[in-house]
């Protein structure tokens, strides 16, 4: 377990530092920009500039800046946002609880439904339906989301006025967003799920099951599943990332508040030190979920368990 | 020989319309990138006032927009710019990534450590947000939003490659080749390369489809092309503001988009298909 | 269909039809089949004679595309085509059990073994649930797993391909069914384990008045344990009836092609024995090499003269391959030296290693993965020639053409790709190419263990052509004590890493001082076909 958290703080370093090399790095002057804009197009001059890069601690030399902004970092500390003049750490993590809340119930609904068809295409005897469902998610992973949220939109806010089409107060106004956001990630779910559904009940130990007996519900329910549950488990780490990636568009698109629109209003501002905190929490998470996974995964599937730890005894010859 | 593979090749595509479908499209859409005028003669940029907001008709196939644009030309003047975003991300993630996939499968060893640590840490930003950071260095514009894209893909271009390459490396033909006195170059040439290309070239095409949704998608969000240059994302965008009464605006882009994303997906598992059949 | 004659199983005309890409294909055709109650039947065929799907068929678990045509199943009175699938469901485990092919990939790798061997009581409703888990462990004692009690906490990956297939008949016998088809139950397994295995089957078959219906390869094993056989070939039954009448006095020229190849024990040797001489090829002392901690070959010499066949035979694990490995520096010694042609080669590495291999060859195992599938034939018989930068592209078609003639392909199959041509025919590619650069030596890695054996007995008949031919020198590694003795001038008997026994071949396999050859010896299935 150590030896997996050491990973899991390595990885931590190296999103922050692939984000500072990309950030900090690369050409583009984030500052120049920025008091461009402000100043309506005109050209900041050369002694606005000046202050403004030594306020960001860009005039240091390059290893300097990265050892001062990794000991913040630690911290917890990004730097303040280049256009609110806030802490961006606090802007982040102030945005974050609407946000997790429309992904909480889109990551219900996107197992649910993505789950939910692959078991049921895969279990069907009604070729038609098998076929219809099973063509579920590869639709699912090919329509723009952005579009997608504002179909929704159009349809039960619009037309059928069932809820509301922007904001972000009330239950209601989640579902359309978690909607937008479960469908791409349900779709892959789905995907992963069936293939490896269909991979188990072509194994050759099916064959045995089916010959002491067994119904096709015991085959599908009480052996395939289970295997082929394993495979997707791993998926969840990815998920988790584009959930919260999904999120800057669906809350652009429903003009919901939360670290999609923070992270949005960022880019367009290049307002560096809030990007790099995004970059650095997406990372968490995913590195947060893959250690769950990790831990869970030996207790699922008995091959990766220690042989040793459970048994005792390992191999002996017929 | 030849005669009879073209047959068995068209009776085969007989019995998979949704292949030819899919095939139609695409060549539509290629058509459209290059020679748009055979499709439409109306102004992309240019609106006619008076025909503000209409719905679909003949003379309009997919209505007009806020200033009298016909919603179809635009679509249709989009596709060159959005494609070559496309292409252009495809290229980069498919070239960097089997390179340094193929660097780290073959030479192994602590190159391999790094190259595939590096690839892990890509991997644990979610794609959207690495090319959104990206962007915010590189500046907007659709070949930056392109660049962002493909780099924020190449890691699993990298992955495959490099498995690809230890597979068949291990392969016992390979063996055979070295045990029968082939240099490492011969054998990285005429054996590795060869078979392991083929499933690399099979998930540039399923990244297109990936890669046509990113582009959009950001530039839905506003970092792409400058308006008023249609581009797909940016007509969706577009609509936006008359979602109530002009649906059309929104809709047709929004499908376009997603008819070539299907499209091109179900050419990719198809190829996938064929290659792991054989 | 009345009266006690008509069998526990009876089969009538039956055919099986595939749906493929290509259309239909027709797999088994006409077959008649009766087993009677108690009584072992064997069918027995090469791959593709239908053998399998007609087992499959017997108990409704034909793969997808198959269908059952024409022609009716029967078992114990009752007519099973047609049967729907909650008929088949009573019918399986209690009526018919299987025995699949394959033990490693038999189990549902995330269960316990004793659940799933409790899942056919559970099933059928064959015993309170509280006593499921004794009667699994029951069951695995009797199926003569060791330490039962432990091995059903255990998962499958947990335990060896023996136990694994024992495991299995435990579930085959858990519904006390009056029929087990067993589909080349031990093929997967060497052959001291399929011996035990099989003898344990028939036993308990016996005991429990059991019918078996044994689908195999090997006519040996059908010997041994038939009483009554079906030869298949091309989908259709050639000739059945008694063991000894069918294998004894074969009426069909199949049956007799069939006996012909199979590799006796008591068998002519292909090529009289040569004397052993003085010019020592290949010289190995001392080798050692070990993966992970476990020694996988320990303290291995042997010497092989210039001319002749030094065959390392062993079961899986034993270490053969590993050593023949080493011998042309595909893998690093630990410890021990390798001596070629009176040179220390141990240590070559780089462009010394390369310019050696001109003088030994390999051929891999599997003729299906060792030739490159964009490659046409002609590149690949040449690519040794290229490699080494001999002649020019025309010289070297040349070559390659002749090379083809050697082996028995006709020269057109320059062209053609590997996916083209079968199993025998690519093992024949891959020994022109390593004759290519006419070495002194050349490695055979069991050449012939992944074929049929009629094309078994083929390629050996090639391999001892070529070998008087051009002078060659093998050293060959193989499983299978039959082929020893056909091709082999010495043999090395090896067992998990050591050399246990070393002689000329005739003398070991008369007189075997070792009790693991004696083993290997008696595990042999056929012996009785021989005898008659």
């Amino acid at each position: 377990m150590p030896r997996r958290l050491a990973q899991a703080v390595v990885v931590l370093w190296a999103a922050f530092t692939l984000s500072f090399v990309v950030l900090y790095l690369l050409p583009g002057d984030a500052v120049l920009t920025k008091l461009g804009s402000a100043e309506g197009g005109v050209t900041a001059s050369d002694a606005e500039v000046a202050a403004a890069r030594a306020a960001h601690g860009l005039d240091d030399p390059l290893p300097v800046q990265y050892g001062k902004r990794l000991l913040a970092a630690l911290r917890g500390d990004f730097g303040t946002s280049v256009s609110t003049g806030d802490d961006a750490t606090h802007l982040v993590l102030s945005a974050l609880p609407p946000t997790l809340a429309v992904t909480g119930l889109a990551l219900v609904l996107a197992v649910l439904f993505g789950g939910g068809v692959a078991v049921l295409g895969t279990y069907t005897r009604q070729r038609w339906l098998g076929q219809l469902l099973l063509s579920l998610p590869p639709l699912g992973i090919s329509l723009p989301s952005f579009w997608v949220g504002l179909v929704l939109i159009q349809v039960f806010s619009f037309q059928l006025r069932l809820v509301p089409a922007l904001g972000s107060t009330g239950f209601a106004s989640l579902v359309l967003p978690a909607v937008t956001l479960a469908l791409p990630t349900g779709a892959i779910i789905g995907q992963v799920l069936a293939k490896s559904l269909r991979t188990q009940l072509a194994e050759p130990y099916v064959e045995v099951v089916l010959a002491k007996g067994a119904s096709r519900g015991r085959v599908h329910f009480g052996h395939a599943l289970r295997g082929a549950a394993l495979p997707a488990l791993t998926l969840v780490g990815v998920v988790a990332g584009n959930l919260l990636a999904g999120s800057v568009v669906t809350e652009t698109v429903f003009a919901r508040d939360g670290v999609g629109r923070v992270t949005a209003a960022a880019v367009t501002a290049q307002d560096i030190p809030v990007v790099q905190a995004v970059i650095v929490l997406a990372a968490f998470f995913f590195v947060a979920v893959n250690l769950a996974v990790d831990l869970l995964y030996p207790l699922l599937d008995p091959r990766l368990a220690a042989p040793a730890a459970r048994t005792g005894k390992v191999t002996a010859d017929a | 020989m030849p005669d009879l593979s073209v047959r068995d090749t068209g009776l085969h595509l007989l019995r998979r319309p949704g292949l030819v479908l899919s095939g139609v499209v695409i060549a539509l859409v290629l058509l459209a990138a290059v020679a748009p005028a055979l499709f439409t003669g109306q102004d992309p940029i240019a609106g006619v006032p008076a025909e503000r907001l209409r719905g679909p008709s003949p003379s309009h196939l997919f209505g007009t927009d806020e200033t009298g644009r016909d919603v179809f030309a635009r679509v249709v003047h989009g596709a060159a710019l959005s494609l070559r975003a496309t292409v252009i991300a495809v290229l980069v993630a498919l070239v960097s990534g089997a390179a340094l996939g193929l660097l780290a499968g073959f030479r192994g060893g602590w190159l391999d450590s790094v190259v595939m640590r590096v690839i892990d840490v890509v991997q644990a930003v979610p794609a959207i947000l690495l090319s959104l950071a990206l962007v915010t260095a590189l500046g907007f514009g659709t070949t930056n939003v392109a660049i962002a894209v493909g780099v924020s893909n190449l890691a699993a271009f990298a992955r495959l490659m490099r498995a690809e390459v230890l597979r068949v490396r291990s392969g016992a033909f390979v063996e055979a080749a070295r045990a029968s006195g082939v240099r490492w170059s011969g054998v990285l040439g005429r054996h590795v390369l060869p078979n392991a290309l083929g499933p690399v070239l099979v998930l540039a095409t399923l990244t297109f489809g990936t890669a046509v949704l990113e582009v959009s998608a950001l530039s839905f969000l506003g970092f792409g092309a400058t308006p008023p240059t249609p581009e797909w994302g940016a007509l969706v965008a577009g609509g936006r503001g008359f979602l109530a009464t002009a649906w059309w605006m929104t809709t047709f882009p929004g499908l376009t988009v997603a008819a070539v994303v299907l499209a091109t997906n179900r050419l990719g598992r198809a190829l996938d298909g064929e290659r792991s059949g054989r | 269909m009345t009266g006690v004659s008509a069998g526990l199983l009876r089969i009538d005309g039956l055919d099986v039809t595939y749906r493929t890409r290509t259309g239909p294909v027709r797999a088994v055709r006409g077959v008649d089949l009766t087993v009677h109650p108690g009584q072992i039947v064997a069918v027995v065929g090469e791959s593709g004679s239908g053998k399998s799907t007609t087992a499959h068929a017997a108990i409704g678990l034909l793969p997808a595309g198959g269908r059952v045509e024409a022609g009716s199943i029967t078992f114990d009175g009752r007519d099973l085509t047609g049967l729907s699938e909650k008929g088949w469901r009573s019918v399986r485990g209690t009526g018919i059990a299987l025995v699949p092919q394959d033990p490693t990939v038999s189990l549902d790798p995330v269960r316990r073994v004793g659940e799933q061997v409790a899942e056919v009581l559970r099933i059928h409703r064959l015993a309170p649930r509280a006593r499921l888990a004794a009667e699994a462990v029951e069951l695995l004692r009797r199926a003569g797993v060791d330490r039962p009690g432990q091995r059903a906490r255990q998962y499958p990956h947990q335990l060896s391909g023996g136990l694994r297939q024992r495991v299995l008949i435990a579930i085959a016998l858990a519904g006390e069914p009056r029929l087990i088809i067993a589909d080349e139950p031990t093929s997967a397994l060497d052959v001291t384990v399929q011996r035990a295995i099989l003898d344990h089957l028939q036993e308990l078959a016996a005991e429990s008045g059991t019918a078996v219906l044994l689908i195999t390869h090997d006519l040996g094993v059908a010997a041994d344990r038939a009483a009554h056989v079906a030869v298949m070939s091309g989908g259709t039954v050639v000739e059945q009836g008694p063991t000894r009448e069918v294998l004894g006095a074969p009426a069909h020229a199949y049956t007799r092609d069939l006996l012909a190849a199979a590799p006796a024990l008591a068998g002519e040797p292909l090529r009289p024995r040569r004397p052993a001489g003085t010019d020592v090829l290949l010289a190995v002392t001392g080798l050692r090499r070990s993966f992970d901690g476990t020694a996988a070959v320990d303290d291995v010499s042997f010497t092989l003269t210039r001319g002749r066949t030094l065959a390392l035979v062993g079961e899986s694990g034993s270490g053969k391959t590993t050593t023949a490995r080493m011998a042309v520096g595909l893998e690093t010694p630990d410890a021990g030296t390798v001596t070629f042609d009176g040179e220390d080669i141990t240590a070559a590495r780089g462009e010394r290693l390369r310019a050696l291999r001109r003088r030994f060859q390999l051929v891999h195992q599997n003729p299906y993965a060792s030739l490159n599938p964009r490659m046409t034939l002609g590149d690949i018989v040449a690519e040794p020639l290229r490699a080494f930068g001999v002649g020019d592209r025309a010289s070297r078609r040349e070559r390659a053409a002749e090379l083809l003639e050697q082996v028995a392909l006709p020269v057109s199959a320059l062209r053609r790709r590997p996916v083209e041509l079968s199993g025998g025919q690519r093992q024949r590619v891959a020994i022109a190419r390593a004759l290519a650069l006419n070495p002194d030596l050349v490695v055979l890695d069991e050449p012939v263990s992944a074929l049929d054996v009629s094309v078994q007995a083929q390629i050996l008949r090639l391999l001892v052509r070529l070998q008087q031919e051009h002078g060659l020198t093998y050293l060959f590694i193989t499983h299978d004590l039959a082929v020893v003795r056909q091709v082999a001038d010495e043999v090395g008997v090896m067992r998990r890493g050591r050399l246990v026994e070393s002689g000329p071949t005739d003398a070991v396999l008369t007189d075997p001082s070792a009790e693991h050859t004696r083993e290997l010896l008696a595990a042999i299935p056929g012996t009785r076909v021989t005898a008659s």
